[in-house]
């Protein structure tokens, strides 16, 4: 049980350290998501099913698919103005 | 110089915090409403989940405060996005998500239907709720939209539906009012703990809030994805 749990902090450290870390703007998306879900699969150990859900729902899924399609826009806007401005 | 700024901003943001954190007792201090929710919730709501007694039963007002949140966020949110929209030659209506995306969207459209339902009705028995299922619900909707975006998304529905649950909320609430209760107190009999038709008027609180949250998310996501509505794009 402790031991699941250290192994599931770890690897939010790892996956929180990758967001950082890495140069491609959707795999750092991709990884702040592995942080909310392990950190949902932290809350069904601490026996808390409804921040469990909560978690994994907005956490993982909600924003992740909101920051993949911000990122979308923007890169659609930055081609336009670039577009413009050359 | 703007790094030293910074770090003397983040130093004294800490030390108000450890400042804040030093003067509370947590756990220690005597946590009278906590325990008084504990002892009291499964005889006064009956509800079997707790957790659903506290969100809409002792700190109702407190979700109707969330759902204002959330509306004046997606409403910002689109009001920024349909400023920013790129002319419509730009857009793409013909992408199609290809035959992977498409197939799964088959399959995986009623399964996600039913569980966000599942979880929205089941929300006063077990883990979950309407904020939980009502994005499951949303993703459900939005999934297809990903899959054959030219498809278009109706934002007229979608506003018809989050106003009407959203109306709801407060209508339940205001009889309440109208029984001599407190505003969003409670309105039937308890019934049978554990059964679907159990504590009182919280499953059609929850019922509502999904509705509200997924109808909202579902608009947010597609205005996002800059999905349009097909009849006015014909008619503009």
């Amino acid at each position: 049980m402790i031991y699941l749990a250290l192994l599931l902090v770890a690897i939010m450290l790892v996956a929180a350290i990758a967001t950082l870390i890495l140069p491609g703007r959707v795999s750092a998306i991709a990884a702040a998501s592995v942080v909310s879900l392990a950190l949902s699969v932290l809350f069904v150990l601490l026996q808390a099913p409804d921040v469990a859900l909560t978690e994994a729902v907005v956490g993982s899924g909600l924003s992740t698919i909101i920051l993949a399609l911000a990122l979308r826009r923007i890169n659609r806007l930055l081609q336009h103005s670039g577009a413009e401005d050359a | 110089m703007r790094n030293l700024t910074a770090l003397i901003f983040a130093a004294g943001l800490s030390f108000l915090l450890l400042v804040l954190t030093g003067q509370f007792l947590l756990g220690q201090a005597p946590m009278l409403a906590g325990s008084a929710i504990l002892d009291e919730a499964a005889r006064e709501l009956g509800a079997a989940n707790l957790v659903t007694s506290v969100v809409l039963g002792y700190r109702a007002i407190d979700t109707l405060g969330e759902i204002a949140i959330l509306f004046t966020a997606a409403s910002a949110t689109s009001l920024v996005l349909s400023s920013l929209n790129p002319p419509k030659a730009a857009r793409r209506d013909d992408y199609h998500g290809g035959l992977i995306l498409q197939h799964s969207v088959a399959l995986f459209f009623p399964l996600l239907l039913v569980l966000g339902l599942y979880i929205v009705l089941h929300g006063h028995l077990t883990p979950g709720g309407g904020f939980q299922g009502g994005v499951i619900l949303a993703a459900a909707f939005f999934l297809p939209l990903l899959a054959v975006p030219g498809r278009g998304i109706r934002h007229h529905g979608i506003a018809l539906i989050e106003g009407f649950s959203g109306a709801a909320f407060i209508i339940i609430g205001i009889m309440a009012l109208l029984k001599g209760q407190a505003f969003l107190q409670p309105l039937f009999e308890q019934g049978q703990m554990g059964s679907l038709l159990s504590g009182s008027s919280l499953p059609l609180l929850y019922i509502a809030l999904g509705l509200k949250v997924g109808a909202e998310l579902a608009g947010l996501l597609a205005n996002l994805a800059d999905i349009h509505d097909p009849r006015e794009d014909s008619a503009a």
